[in-house]
This record gives structure tokens, C-alpha cells and sequence, in this order.
């Protein structure tokens, strides 16, 4: 009896302790964002979206930096996006079992958790060594390169859950292959697609590391795709290690910004595959 | 499409020349993938070459970091990397299983999804934001807090003192430990979890059946089933953790030393990189921070490497027991 009363003990605490371990973890995402709010909401105001970066002491605004992230993000999605959905296609349809194919997603799965710095010092050899000086779209193709393989991955996996009847039934009324893909399983699967670009926007729309040395920052508006530009992420990064307490307020206010939009972003790409579940059933 | 094709040659032609197009186009974007990385190796191996060698092995045994005699050496930044990983995940690790647990046998239905997506949307909060949070809020929590009790409480005792030993500047290697650990608890306990949902029910309920309570089903049933995920989970924290940048820039304090104290500042290979790059002056140091790059993305990718090789494992293994 006192045996299985040990044994009862035991299991409250290890249960208690998950239990607590649970509440740590939503502790600090609440910590987090509380302090994002209350930090960076008193610095919200229509100014934040209308004026440039100013100089320390001055006042002023985050748009050149927000025009320069959403343009690099497009810029790195439209080039990032098309490649992941074209290779997630072979992976899915034409190479699914050829042995190329097991290395291929193997890599992809490399790159997925690969250190997005080391991205950045790639595209630096790669574009701004060659160019001579930092650019925007050098920013933007580090952001592609690190879509891609989030956008393989999530291609896959949603062609790969179009039934397979569907595919033989358009082989079946004398479809070529690309035409079975693009008037059958991309319709088919494309809340999935969407879904999947939706959550490669999420991952790069944050990333600071691979920009500090591709897009490197401007203190002004510039739309220059071949010239240093302003992006949220490194402004952050730099006005919240700055002494000036207004470059620390505009740091708090960007960083409140940015993470309302990825966590809209999230959610929303976590609706879109909802709604695909009900949807392929029915 | 036969008797179209008799019919009309010229347009099934047409058909088969798309078909090959795209069937090209979907093969060179897959290919690409392949180049990616080969890319990323060549380009990190051809911009580290001058400072390896002009150092050759001492690059890695070295602990001096000076731009002005331009003489550099990666030890101290191996060295703080390795330590900041291991402490986040000693922290990381019996967090992430609680969540895991918790996620699996022990949230009631209606609590298991709005958690599970809580703890999924932690993981998608940028790094930069885990960097000025932990720089502004808890820096200085632990530097009044936590810092002094642990001078003055494990200072003193012999070996493990020396790692508390110094003043409490706030930021240093423990400050951007605990800030990594935050940041990978979501990821690891999200594979966790994942892992632990592919044990079949049946061999769970046949280990109840006999009486077994909640924890011993999971310590004796599900951890040793998934025991290769498991581990393959924690090493792509451990991968995640290695290569953060960020976070750790903010608090780390970029101090190129080989010190003992974990309140002292330091710095990792990452930090080193993402401080100092941009004004990096001269062939030499900037090959040397490309070097650390180099060196950073072999420790990476043979972690990554393992443990994708190790979930592959399960996978196949939850397959053929379908």
C-alpha cells in the first residue's frame, strides 16, 4: 500500500511540475508581450508611419524603415516563393521517389534550421563584394534564400495531401503531367501553398542577422534597390543599443510593429490550414 | 489525347515541349536547393582562406581578438558559443519535456490547442525581440536580483565557485544563456511533443491496462519509444541555439575572453559576426570574421545534420509500424 502510495506521490509531482513547466513557458510569452505593449505603445502615433528615421535628439518616424522592410520581404518572397513552390512540386510529383529526392529534402531540412547569419555572409561574398557596396536587393535575395526552404517544405507536404484520385482521374482524361499539376493539384492544394508563403513571410519579416551586412541601414528614404536601405530589424537593432532615449522609444515602437504583424500573420496562416482541413473533405 | 494526337500533331507537340518546360523548371528549382548549400560552404570556405592561412592552426587554439595588431583567434568565441548552447539547453531541456507532457497526457481537450498554439507563437516571435527584451527587462532583473544572491551564495564554495564569481555587470554569458534558453523551449517542446504523438495509443493503454500511472506510462512507454526523436528534438535546439544571433548580441557584451566567471561578459561566434562585420576594416579581419562564419556553419550543420538524420529515423520507424 505505502508502495502505491509512493507511486501516486511520484506521478502528482511529475505531472505537478509539467504543469508548472507549461506556466513558465506561457509566463515569458506573456512577459514579452507585455512589455512590448507597454514599452512600445506610448510611442504610437501617426508620426510613426509618416516621418524618416531622425537624428538622435530629433523627432521623427519609422517609414523608410517600414517601406524598406516590406519592400525587401516582397522583393525576397516574389524571388523566394516560385523556387520553393517549383522544387516542393518536383519533391511531391515528379522526383517523389527518386533518390536524388532523398537528398534533396534532406538539404532543404538543413537549410531550414541553418543560422540565418551565415546566410547573410553567403549573399555579402556573393552580391555585395561583387557589387562593391551594400543593397537593398541584396537584403532581399538573403530574405529568398531563407523562404525557400520553409516554402519546399510546406509545397510538399499540402501536394502530397491532393487525393490521389484526383490526380488519376485527369491522367485518365489524357492530361500531361503539368497540366494535371497546374489545372488540378495546384487549385487543389493552393490554401496550402498560400499558407506555406504566408509562413515564409512570417520568418523573414523579422530576421535582423542577414541584413546587417546586405541592406545594411539608411537614415533616409531611399527606394534604390541597389543602395544601402532602411529595414526595420536593423533600426531596431541599432536605435535600442543607442544612448538617445527617442532612438530607444522608435526602437520599442518598431519592435511592437513588427511582432503584432508576424503574430497576425501566424495565426492567420494557422486559420488558412484550418479551413484547407474542412475543405479537402468536403 | 491519342486521337487527339493523330489528329492533331502540331498541338500535342506543343503539349509535350510545356510539359517538358515545367517538368525542367520544377527539377532546376530543386536542383537549386542542392546548390544553396554547396554555395553557401564554397563561398564561406573561399572568404576564409586568407585568415586561415595566414594563421593556419592557431586561429583555433588562439584566444587574442585585436583589429589594431590584426592578430585574431576564434577560441574565445568557440568557447562562448559552446558554453551559452549547453547552459541554454541544461535550462531548455526539463522545461520543454514539462510542456511536452503537459501538451500530450495532461491538458484537457479544450486547453491542449489554444496552449499548444500559445507556445507555437512563441517560437515565431523574431530573435531581435528576445534580444531588447532581454537586454532592457531582464538584464537588470537579474543584475539586482539574481546576480548578487548568486555571488554571494555559490561564489565562495570551491570549484563551481569560480563560475560566480566577479561583479554583476547584468548582461554576460549567463544573462544570454537564460535569454537562448527562452527561445528554444518553444521549439524543442513543440518537436517533443510532435514525437511523443507519433507512440501508439495501443501501447499506451496496454501499459495502464496494468496499473501503470500517468508518469511511469510516459517515463517507461513513450520517452523510450521516441528516445531517437527525443534526442534528434534537442539537437535542432541545439542547432537553433548555436547559430542565434540576435538574442545573444544584446546581452552577451562582446568580449573576445576565456573567462570563468558566467556573469562576465563574452561573446559568441554569431555576436562577434553581427557586431563587428559592417565595420570591419582590412582583408585579414574581415576574413577572419568569415572564417568564424565557416567555422560556425561546420558546428551547425553537423548538429542539424545528426539530428534530422535522427528524426528520419522515427519517421520510418512510425511508418512501419502503420
Amino acid at each position: 500500500m505505502s508502495r502505491r502510495a509512493l507511486r501516486k506521490l511520484i506521478n502528482l509531482l511529475a505531472l505537478g511540475l509539467s504543469g508548472i513547466a507549461t506556466a513558465v513557458g506561457l509566463f515569458f510569452l506573456g512577459a514579452i508581450l507585455w512589455t512590448l505593449v507597454h514599452s512600445g505603445l506610448g510611442g504610437m502615433s501617426l508620426q510613426l508611419f509618416t516621418a524618416m528615421t531622425p537624428p538622435p535628439g530629433g523627432t521623427g518616424g519609422l517609414l523608410n524603415a517600414i517601406y524598406g522592410s516590406v519592400a525587401m520581404t516582397v522583393i525576397g518572397i516574389l524571388i523566394g516563393g516560385p523556387i520553393g513552390v517549383l522544387a516542393g512540386t518536383y519533391l511531391a510529383e515528379y522526383g517523389r521517389s527518386a533518390r536524388i529526392s532523398t537528398v534533396i529534402r534532406f538539404v532543404n531540412d538543413v537549410l531550414l534550421s541553418a543560422p540565418s547569419i551565415i546566410v547573410g555572409l553567403f549573399v555579402y561574398e556573393l552580391l555585395v563584394v561583387r557589387m562593391g557596396h551594400f543593397s537593398a536587393l541584396a537584403g532581399a535575395v538573403a530574405l529568398a534564400i531563407l523562404a525557400i526552404p520553409v516554402t519546399v517544405r510546406t509545397t510538399e507536404d499540402m501536394l502530397n495531401l491532393v487525393p490521389q484520385g484526383m490526380k488519376d482521374a485527369s491522367t485518365a482524361m489524357g492530361a500531361y503531367h503539368w497540366r494535371t499539376i497546374t489545372s488540378v493539384i495546384y487549385p487543389a492544394a493552393r490554401s496550402g501553398i498560400l499558407t506555406g508563403l504566408l509562413l515564409a513571410v512570417a520568418r523573414i519579416s523579422g530576421e535582423t542577422a542577414p541584413l546587417l551586412f546586405t541592406a545594411l541601414n539608411n537614415q533616409f528614404w531611399s527606394s534604390n534597390l541597389l543602395a544601402p536601405i532602411a529595414n526595420l530589424p536593423v533600426v531596431i537593432f541599432q536605435f535600442a543599443l543607442s544612448p538617445y532615449p527617442n532612438w530607444q522609444q522608435l526602437a520599442w515602437s518598431g519592435a511592437l510593429i513588427i511582432t503584432v504583424s508576424i503574430l497576425i500573420l501566424s495565426i492567420a496562416a494557422r486559420f488558412a490550414v484550418s479551413s484547407l482541413g474542412t475543405g479537402g473533405r468536403s | 489525347m491519342n486521337t487527339v494526337a493523330a489528329i492533331e500533331p502540331a498541338r500535342a507537340s506543343g503539349q509535350r515541349l510545356r510539359e517538358s518546360a515545367f517538368r525542367t523548371a520544377t527539377f532546376a528549382a530543386a536542383l537549386l536547393v542542392l546548390a544553396l548549400l554547396g554555395g553557401v560552404a564554397l563561398s564561406l570556405l573561399i572568404g576564409a582562406y586568407p585568415a586561415l592561412a595566414h594563421f593556419k592552426l592557431a586561429f583555433l587554439t588562439r584566444e587574442v581578438w585585436n583589429p589594431v595588431t590584426e592578430k585574431f583567434g576564434a577560441l574565445a568565441a568557440i568557447y562562448g558559443t559552446l558554453v551559452t548552447s549547453f547552459l541554454a539547453l541544461l535550462f531548455a531541456i526539463p522545461v520543454s519535456f514539462g510542456i511536452a507532457i503537459f501538451l500530450t497526457e495532461l491538458a484537457p481537450a479544450w486547453l491542449k490547442r489554444p496552449v499548444g498554439v500559445a507556445i507555437e507563437l512563441l517560437a515565431a516571435v523574431p530573435s531581435i525581440i528576445y534580444g531588447i527584451w532581454g537586454l532592457f527587462v531582464l538584464a537588470p532583473i537579474l543584475q539586482r536580483h539574481v546576480q548578487p544572491w548568486l555571488i554571494d551564495g555559490l561564489g565562495p564554495l570551491p570549484l563551481i565557485g569560480r563560475l560566480f564569481q566577479g561583479p554583476p555587470y547584468g548582461i554576460g554569458v549567463l544573462t544570454a544563456s537564460f535569454v537562448l534558453a527562452i527561445m528554444v523551449i518553444p521549439f524543442i517542446s513543440a518537436v517533443v511533443r510532435d514525437v511523443f504523438e507519433t507512440v501508439p495509443d495501443v501501447l499506451k493503454e496496454s501499459a495502464y491496462g496494468l496499473g501503470a500511472t500517468t508518469w511511469e506510462v510516459i517515463s517507461q512507454v513513450v520517452v523510450p519509444y521516441a528516445r531517437t526523436g527525443v534526442i534528434g528534438g534537442i539537437m535542432l535546439g541545439l542547432g537553433r541555439a548555436l547559430g542565434e544571433t540576435m538574442a545573444v548580441t544584446f546581452v552577451i557584451g562582446n568580449a573576445h575572453r576565456v573567462g570563468s566567471s558566467l556573469l562576465a561578459p563574452g561573446t559568441t561566434i554569431s555576436a562577434s559576426i553581427a557586431n563587428e562585420f559592417a565595420e570591419a576594416v582590412g582583408d585579414l579581419y574581415t576574413s577572419s570574421l568569415v572564417a568564424l562564419g565557416a567555422l560556425l556553419f561546420l558546428i551547425t550543420f553537423t548538429v542539424i545534420a545528426a539530428a534530422r538524420l535522427m528524426l528520419l529515423q522515427l519517421g520510418r520507424k512510425a511508418l512501419s509500424n502503420v
